[in-house]
């Protein structure tokens, strides 16, 4: 397969030069904030683990896991998604952003309100957790410079509606283009999804730091938290089946297998993700057990997107094996690309996903979630969906990303893939022994294990392991920093790199009206937001729960 | 602009809704026999457990604490978990005996959970947590706080000593 290249003698137009911009600035925000944080991880396996007694200390810990939870769960995700974002949505409409100003606004506003907080995270100001659940209270400024930085990504947001509007409307009837419709959805997605938490804190949290009340429901809070709690998890999971889906195909030198199934599960993970958080909730006291089995209907719902889109990944990769030679019925396994960054990590994205999938039915359901909520199973399951799944496909949309931006040869191909393969057995290793260790009965959150030396003796082996696996994951992060920073300084291309996102084997020109605009989705959301969310939270304004005063985390 | 779908994925699809249709059988089956989350949705005064003056009276005040049987002979478990520490620290239960734990916070969010077991609650400030399991296996288990509530979250835990039957008294 050869690239197909644009002429380097050409103007580059101007959507190009403003998605690489934008691209870049985003991404590498999201980066640097991975790379931050990613020591912060291995310090705290090692503080935890009680392996190595000099590194004990509480006040250390707490604010570590803080920050590292803040900054690989809110700023790089949301950087990353909006760098992405800018990239495929330029590139794929080839129309510019209607205000470049606009775009830079909001990026200046997150970029402002990331720093507002990360100060008193390091200065341990703020030790309470990426979930911050009152009555613990951080200091203002934490929660401001969160709140700058959700506004800051509305801006992405507005910037993604429309801009796929306004290519509707110069391009009647035609099939908006799959990336495109992915990320979009993505942004209202991520509106609907933030929204539970930004009402939390401008009706709860704000007022009670401002002096306006006195007290604070934490019910009504943990009510609000778990509506943005479980589908910021598939603004997370978005790009990397955005990847999947639209890159991932011709990077591995075949077709998507359907563009319109890849629809069809967009929408389906968008109305099924947001209207039932109540999975987080299942072991509260503030929540009837009805309503609980209602949102759990919908938890298991997320399945049928999620299943079709690994059918279509792998059937898609199947198809590449076979027009590279692959015969019989596991012949193609071999002949896939797997020395194409972005075809290994889709590969080892999906083994990531299906054994995350596993764990999260346990999570999902309604009277098993006893056996692991708030233990370290669940440290290991959204460190292998989201850490694993999600971020893989971050480094490889990197990798991808990088020559067309910069016009360089990426560094190293073959580190690229040593990255890869190291981040997936790192992950592995870690997350595996934490489910093991939260069967086995070990709480989350704690930087000690204080609960005798019975249970030590059975959890000492596993984090072990574990440990080892932090330390290969650290080490491929390494890696993946020195070949990005590498790749700024590798060898010019003699021709840029063109953005071209795949073709499926049936390319529709058109869609069906449902498939092509959000509208009436929005409208379905608003209806099943109602539905789930309506009764339980306004029962808050009359069963009369006697309010708490606001703690301290320090005392 | 038909909706063009492969013959493969219909099957698929099917397959996929056979799935979620098994899984939802699969819980409503356990959700029958009686197998709820704590789900009270029962509000109590957590500033004032000690005094009975509060919403929910003196049930979480210092002498109705601990293990007691109700009239109809039930073991009630009734606890105040505030920072950092479970009140009775220790408590001792007869294996294999279904009792009923009612707890409440003191102060901020915390957790209790008995290792090994499906002994696992929040404890949200403004709130009875409840639920009714039993413990099957002698022995001492910490019973622990699993949600973060400040410096000293790691050492807050209580003991729980199960005994056999015939040797616990109350
Ligand atoms: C070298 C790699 C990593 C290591 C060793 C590591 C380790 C850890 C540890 C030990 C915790 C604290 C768990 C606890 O006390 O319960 C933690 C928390 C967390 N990690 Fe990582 N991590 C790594 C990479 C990542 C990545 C790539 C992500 C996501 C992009 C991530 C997201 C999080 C989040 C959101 C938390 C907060 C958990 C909480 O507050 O309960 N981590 N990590
Ligand atoms: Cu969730
Ligand atoms: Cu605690």
């Amino acid at each position: 397969m050869t690239l197909s290249t644009t002429n380097s003698d050409a103007p580059t137009p101007e959507y190009q030069a403003t998605a690489k911009k934008l691209g870049l600035s985003h991404m590498w925000v999201g980066f640097v904030a991975f790379a931050a944080a990613i020591p912060m991880g291995l310090y705290q396996v090692a503080e935890r683990s009680n392996l190595f007694a000099s590194l004990e200390s509480r006040e250390v810990y707490y604010a570590s896991v803080t920050t590292h939870g803040v900054l690989m769960a809110y700023v790089l995700s949301t950087f990353f998604i909006m760098g992405f974002g800018y990239f495929a949505a330029l590139h794929s409409l080839k129309q510019n952003v209607w205000s470049p100003l606009f775009s830079w606004a909001g990026f200046v506003i997150a970029l402002v309100g990331t720093v507002m907080a990360a100060v008193p995270l390091l200065l341990g100001q703020a030790s309470v957790m990426y979930t911050f659940y009152p009555p613990e209270m951080a200091v203002t400024p934490f929660y401001l410079g969160a709140a700058l930085l959700f506004i800051g990504s509305w801006f992405w947001c507005v910037d993604m509606i429309v801009g796929m509007m306004q290519w509707r409307r110069a391009n009647p009837g035609m099939a908006v283009p799959l990336v495109m419709f992915g990320t979009t959805i993505n942004a209202l997605l991520w509106l609907w999804t933030s929204m539970g938490a930004t009402l939390e804190v401008l009706l709860q949290i704000l007022p009670m730091q401002f002096g306006w009340v006195d007290t604070i429901d934490p019910g009504l809070a943990r009510t609000f938290f778990s509506w943005t709690l479980h589908a910021i998890v598939y603004f997370w999971l978005f790009p990397a089946y955005i990847a999947m889906y639209a890159i991932m195909p011709r990077e591995s030198g075949g077709k998507l297998f359907s563009d319109e199934l890849a629809r069809v599960a967009f929408v389906m993970l968008f109305i099924f993700s947001v209207p039932i958080g109540f999975h987080h909730l299942y072991m509260d006291p503030q929540q009837a057990a009805g309503w609980k089995l209602l949102h759990m209907f919908g938890t298991f719902m997320v399945a049928v997107p999620t299943f079709i889109t690994g059918f279509t990944i792998l059937a898609t990769l199947e198809i590449s094996g076979r027009l590279r030679g692959g015969k019989g019925l596991f012949g193609w396994i071999a002949k896939i690309r797997w020395n194409n960054p972005m075809t290994l990590a889709a590969m080892l994205s999906m083994l990531m996903l299906t054994a995350g999938g596993f764990g999260g039915v346990i999570n999902a359901s309604y009277s098993m979630n006893a056996l692991i909520h708030n233990t370290q199973w669940i440290t290991g399951h959204f460190h292998l969906i989201f850490g694993g799944t999600s971020v893989i496909m971050y480094f490889a949309v990197a990798y991808w990303a990088w020559p067309r931006i910069t016009g360089r040869r990426l560094a190293s191909t073959r580190m690229a893939l040593w990255q890869l393969w190291l981040w997936f057995w790192g992950m592995l290793l870690t997350t595996l022994p934490w489910h093991v260790l939260g069967l086995l009965g070990q709480p989350r959150r704690v930087d000690t294990l204080p609960y005798g030396e019975e249970l030590n003796a059975l959890w000492n082996p596993h984090e072990v392991v574990m440990f080892s696996g932090a330390v290969m994951l650290t080490v491929s992060a390494v890696l993946f920093i020195i070949v990005l920073v590498r790749s700024h300084f590798s060898e010019r291309l003699p021709e840029v790199p063109e953005v071209v996102f795949a073709t499926a084997i049936h390319q529709p020109l058109r869609v069906p009206h449902l498939l092509n605009s959000l509208a009436f989705w929005n409208w379905a959301m608003l209806v099943y937001m109602l539905a789930s969310y309506g009764y339980p939270l306004l029962q808050f304004a009359f069963i009369g729960t006697p309010q708490s005063i606001p703690f301290g985390f320090g005392e | 602009m038909a909706f063009h779908i492969d013959k493969l994925e219909k099957r698929w699809i099917f397959m996929v809704a056979g799935f979620v249709l098994m899984a939802w059988g699969i819980q409503i089956y356990y959700a029958v026999q009686g197998w709820h989350p704590p789900s009270n949705v029962e509000v109590i005064d957590s500033a004032q457990l000690h005094l009975a003056t509060g919403v929910g009276g003196d049930e979480f005040s210092e002498q109705n604490i601990g293990v007691k049987r109700d009239a109809d002979g039930q073991l009630i478990v009734t606890m105040v978990a505030a920072r950092y520490g479970f009140y009775p620290q220790e408590i001792e239960l007869p294996q294999g005996e279904a009792f009923k734990i009612r707890i409440a916070s003191f102060d901020v969010l915390h957790g209790i959970y008995v290792p090994l077991t499906n002994l696992n609650l929040m404890l949200v400030p403004g709130y009875v947590s409840e639920a009714t399991t039993m413990l099957n296996n002698l022995g001492d288990y910490p019973m622990l706080c699993h949600e973060f509530c400040g410096m000293g979250h790691a050492y807050m835990f209580g003991n729980v000593k199960i005994v056999p039957q015939d040797e616990f008294k109350l």
